[in-house]
Parts: structure tokens; sequence; C-alpha cells
């Protein structure tokens, strides 16, 4: 049920294409119009929370193409954002270069990193290769510290306010829009990668990778790129965090974010572009409701509970998801749109 | 010479705690082919066990340890009934998440009761004194530690060999649809690794409190501790210990003689079992005595 009725296929480019129906074009439009008039009635933090949002949303899409799509479960991701963060830190405030030049700089430098440490992907997987980017994480992390000349080490690296054309992107408003944009041509990008020959290829290794070896996808040419693309992404979105605070420190790529962006991974579904905002936009909004919720549970319970609120709930969440409903929001999600399209004979 | 010695004595003492830690793993990926990731929070949820019965309840040392092993066998029991259960069956992608997700969730229930604070440890375990010609190398708490942690592992090694429950376990771990003919329960066998994972944590951590003192980045040490994991073979008992003493040691020396020598005073100690780690990943993936996996399509 990926149609409403009466829709016919009538060429392959018509069965390919992402957007079938006016009403589908309508809703896009639509989504573009909400979000892009967003600063205009939006409060400042609702816009911080979305523009975080946004981010993550760039970041976990990476993970996705890399996890949900090819299999390769990273769980190093946040080490990688801090890659491209710092890399765009050190470019834009040491070197004085623009930011546009930065940003794509910042994904190149995180998925050249991401391919050295996606190297052993070739001979190991599973738990072995999420050792791996644990591994990952907390080297470059340590690197990162000791490379205290170049980049402050724990004290971190103040960076100058981007400005794209002489623009200056100061205020929350024109960041937000900054990061829709950019959000916006990533989920453009992530649906289509996965649809070419090279998503085909990332596929048949998730399913079965020595049975597309055999069929004839080089395995190390296509696990690394979907490292390469992935850690990209995360790179971008490091870089973005960076600008977003003006501040590159090594607090902003914990450990427990890379967790984090797998469960939000679980919950909005493996492997669909979709999802991925779905899942992105649940595990935020619960950290917020837990950090709105926390002082008034630590009122009335022990002080610290604000604090192990957020850890508890996203756990259990993710918990609940796993046994429930592994398929994620998704799922959920078509199964609600056919629902709607067969009304009124759906069951 | 001495600083060396020092170094080599309390790297035995870290590193008997690693081969405990990564012996609870090894355990439950024989018995029920899970990777635990929580394992490192088991520890943290021992140390502050013996922070609680030590310092706060004043029970004496075997007391406060036989009350964390209590605690630590209702914790096995409840987390392989409710979360690992109805994951049988499941990727193996799915069980990651779950002990990730687990790992968080005892992580806030730590935060929760204990509020995640650092306790320094205040004495409480028996201190063994050593001829004077030796105890300017090992502190008497490490001591105990190796000690303990000997006792523990020959006590798992006999548990292993000679009673029906170990032969249960290492059949599960050949063969589970065998084991299930023969009438043997292999959910009760899972729940067993549970439980001895647990406690096995708990005891760790009991360990490390008398060591360092207790805090919330102590679980920190079960990631670590995934390095003597793969070192040793994810699926030997005896690759664990083996392996858990070399990169106690190895870290030891490395980081006391290293660390001067970089810049920002060092911390080599926080990266080291990670650098070992992707260099055994790359160059010998099933360890030092693992089992090497032939697939098939």
């Amino acid at each position: 049920m990926t149609l409403p009725s009466g829709i016919f296929q009538g060429s392959f480019k018509q069965d390919m294409a992402v957007f079938r129906t006016k009403t589908q074009w309508l809703m896009l439009l639509a989504l573009f119009v909400f979000i892009f008039t967003m600063p205009l009635y939006a409060s400042d933090k609702t816009l911080t929370t979305l523009t975080i949002i946004g981010i993550t949303i760039i970041s976990v899409l990476g993970l996705n193409i890399l996890t949900g799509y090819c299999g390769q479960i990273s769980m190093g991701h946040a080490g990688f954002m801090a890659v491209g963060g710092y890399a765009a830190a050190v470019l834009m405030a040491r070197l004085h270069m623009p930011f546009l030049v930065a940003l794509p700089a910042a994904g190149l430098a995180a998925g050249i990193v991401g391919i050295i440490f996606g190297l052993p992907s070739l001979k190991i997987k599973g738990f072995y290769l999420i050792m791996t980017t644990v591994a990952a994480q907390f080297i470059v992390l340590w690197i990162i510290i000791q490379m205290r000349s170049v980049t402050g080490g724990a004290d971190g690296l103040a960076v100058p306010k981007p400005e794209i054309f002489g623009l200056v992107i100061g205020s929350k408003a024109s960041y937000f829009i900054l990061v829709m944009i950019i959000a916006c041509l990533a989920t453009y990008l992530a649906k289509n990668i996965v649809r070419t020959r090279v998503g085909r290829a990332f596929i048949a290794i998730r399913d079965n990778d020595l049975a597309a070896e055999v069929m004839g996808v080089n395995l190390l040419y296509y696990k690394l790129t979907a490292f390469f693309i992935g850690c990209v992404y995360a790179g971008v979105a490091g870089a973005l965090m960076v600008n977003y605070i003006n501040y590159a420190n090594v607090e902003q790529f914990p450990f427990i974010n890379s967790v984090w962006y797998l469960g939000m991974l679980i919950v909005g579904g493996m492997g669909s572009t979709v999802g991925v905002i779905f899942g992105v936009i649940a595990i935020q909004l619960l950290q917020q409701l837990a950090t709105t919720a926390g002082p008034i549970l630590a009122a009335v319970m022990v002080p610290q509970a604000a604090a192990s609120l957020a850890l508890i709930a996203n756990g259990l969440v993710i918990i609940i998801f796993l046994i429930f409903e592994p398929r994620g929001l998704a799922h959920r999600w078509e199964m609600i749109k056919a629902y709607y399209r067969r009304w009124p004979f759906s069951q | 010479m001495t600083f060396f010695l020092t170094l080599v004595f309390s790297g035995v003492g870290l590193g008997m705690i690693y081969a405990l830690i990564a012996l609870g793993f090894v355990i439950i990926l024989k018995c029920s082919k899970a990777f635990n990731i929580a394992q490192g929070q088991f520890v943290m949820l021992g140390g502050y066990l013996g922070y609680t019965f030590i310092l706060v309840f004043h029970l004496p040392a075997w007391a406060a340890l036989l009350a964390a092993i209590a605690v630590g066998v209702v914790l096995g029991l409840l987390i392989e009934r409710l979360a690992l259960r109805p994951l049988i069956g499941q990727s193996v992608l799915s069980v990651i998440m779950m002990t990730i997700a687990l790992s968080t969730v005892l992580e806030g229930v730590g935060v929760l009761i204990w509020g995640g604070i650092y306790e320094p440890y205040k004495g409480g375990f028996p201190t063994l004194t050593l001829p004077p010609a030796y105890s300017s190398y090992i502190s008497p708490e490490t001591l105990d530690g190796v000690i303990l942690s000997a006792i523990v592992v020959i006590a798992l090694m006999a548990i292993f060999r000679y009673t029906k429950v170990g032969l249960a376990m290492r059949a599960t771990a050949e063969d589970e649809k065998v084991v299930q003919s023969v009438g043997i329960k292999v959910t009760t066998v899972y729940a067993i690794s549970w439980v001895i994972a647990c406690v096995l944590g708990v005891v760790s951590g009991m360990l490390l409190y008398s060591i360092s003192g207790v805090q919330q980045t102590m679980s920190d040490i079960g990631l670590k501790a995934f390095g003597v994991i793969l070192l040793g073979g994810v699926d030997s008992i005896g690759g664990a210990i083996i392996a858990g003493l070399i990169v106690g040691i190895l870290e030891n020396v490395a980081s006391g003689y290293l660390d001067p020598l970089l810049p920002t005073g060092g911390g080599l100690a926080s990266v080291f079992p990670f650098i070992i780690m992707i260099i055994v990943l790359i160059f010998k993936p099933h360890g030092l005595f693992g089992t090497a996996r032939i697939e098939r399509i």
C-alpha cells in the first residue's frame, strides 16, 4: 500500500518518484512553509530545541546510511562529529577560513577519519565492529585533548560567528534557517543515495555480506564508502554544532550521545529516512520533557532525580521499542498511512 | 626498579579486576550468545553497594560482600527475565541495543540512589601485611583484591568443572538445541549465566571501591574491559584471565613511563585498552585464545 487508490504507474520514472501525487507535493510545500516561517512566531527556546533537532537529524541520517542500510553498527558517531566540529573550529578560529569552506572541509575530515576506523570492518562485523567504533570515540577525543596547541585541549576553542557572503549568522533565527536548509539538503541526499546503485550495494551487504561479495559487490569499497558517507554527515553535524555554540569543546561530543543516536535509530526504525526524523524528534522531545519534569520530580523526591530521569526514561523507551515495536515508528507510520488510504475498508 | 615493580604489582591488582569483569561478559556470551555492554554498570553498582553496606550500614566486610552478591543475584534474574528473554531469536543488534539501553537505565538508577558523587574508601576490608621487603610494592587493598578475585576465579572454574549446573552451562555453550532435547531448560541456564555475570560485576565493583573509591564514571571500566575481552578471545574463559593480567600490567607500566612524556599530563591509562582493542581487531580479531569463526553463506 504505497499509493492511494486510483494512482497507476505509467512509466519506470513515475514508479521511482518519491512524490507521486499533487497532494504529496502540496504537503511538502506546506512543510517547507511551516519550517521556514517558524522564526516568525516561535520562541527562542523552541528554536533552540529545533536547531538541535535539525543538527541531530543530519548526524543520525549519516548513522542510518552506515548502520541502517549498510549494517555496519557504529557506536562512535559522536566521536566522528567531534572530528568535524574541531576541524571546522580550527579552520575558522586559527586559519580564519570562511564558514562555507570550513563546513565541507569538516565533513571531509570526519569522512577520512571514518575511513581509517572503518578499515577493520572488512575483517570483522557485529559486536567487534561496535568495539572498534567505541575505541574510535575514545581515541579521537583523547587525541583532541592531547593536541593542545591546535585544539585548545580540554579548555576548548572559541569559534567566530559564521559568515556567509558577508552576512553574519548571529541570531538564533538565522542559524535555525541555516541548519534547516542543510538538514533538508541532507535528507534529500540521504533519501536518494540509498536509491542508487551504491545504496542497493549497501542493502546487499547488510542482508548478507558474503552473498553480496559473490554477486560482485566490492565489500572493501562499499563498506568504506558507507563509513565515508556516514561520517561526512557526522562531520557536517559536528561543524554545525560547534558553530551554533560558537565554542568547540570535547564535552559537546560525549560517548552517551553515540548511544542515543543508535537509540534514535531503534525508536525511529532502522533503514528508513523518515524513521530517522521520527526517532530524533521522539528522543529529543523526551529529553526536553525530562529536563522540564526533572526539577518537579527533584522537588518531590530526591534532588538527583532530575539527572537520572533522562537516562532512565530514554533507556526504558529504547527497551520498550525493542520488545514491542522492533521496526520502530517508521513502521507504525506506514500502518497509519495504509489505514488512511484503505478507509473506509481498512481493518 | 622499585618504580617498575610497583607498577607491575598494582597492574596485577587492576588486571585481576579486569579479568573478573571480562569473565562475566564471556560467560554470558558463551551461554546465551548475548554481548553484554552493561557489565561496567554492574561494576559501578557493586562499588556503590560496597560503599553502602560498609560505610552506611556498618556491616563487616564478609557480610557486605554476601549482601552485595545477593543484590547481584536478584538483579541478574530480573534483567534476564524482563529484558533479555523477550529478545530470544532476535538479531545481534537488538540484543546489543538492549544491553546498551539497560546500561543507561542502570546508570540512571545509580544516579537516582547515590547521586553519582565520589565516595572515597575509608577502610573496612581486612588488611593483610606482607613482609616489609615486599610491602612497599603493593598496597594491602590491592593484595586483598588479588586474593579475592583469585578465589572467585577458582570457585567459578570448580563450578564449571565439577557441578551439574556447570556441565549444563558448558553443554549450552556447545549446542542449545541438543541441551533442550535432553531435558535441560535453556532459559534457566541463560538466567544462571546472567546471575553469575551480575555477581562477578558486583564483586569486582567492591574490589575496585576498596582500591580507588567509587563514583559514577567507574562504569567506564566496563568499556575498557572490552580490550581485555577481545585480546583474550571473546569466548575463552582462560583467555579472559590471562588477557586481564596482560592489559592491567601493560596499562600501568605504559602510563607510568609514557605519561610524563606526553603533553597535558597524559591520561594514557584512559585510552590504553582501546588502543590494544584496535590493534587486536585489525590483526587478530578472534584474540589470543578465541575460536576462529568460519562463516558460510
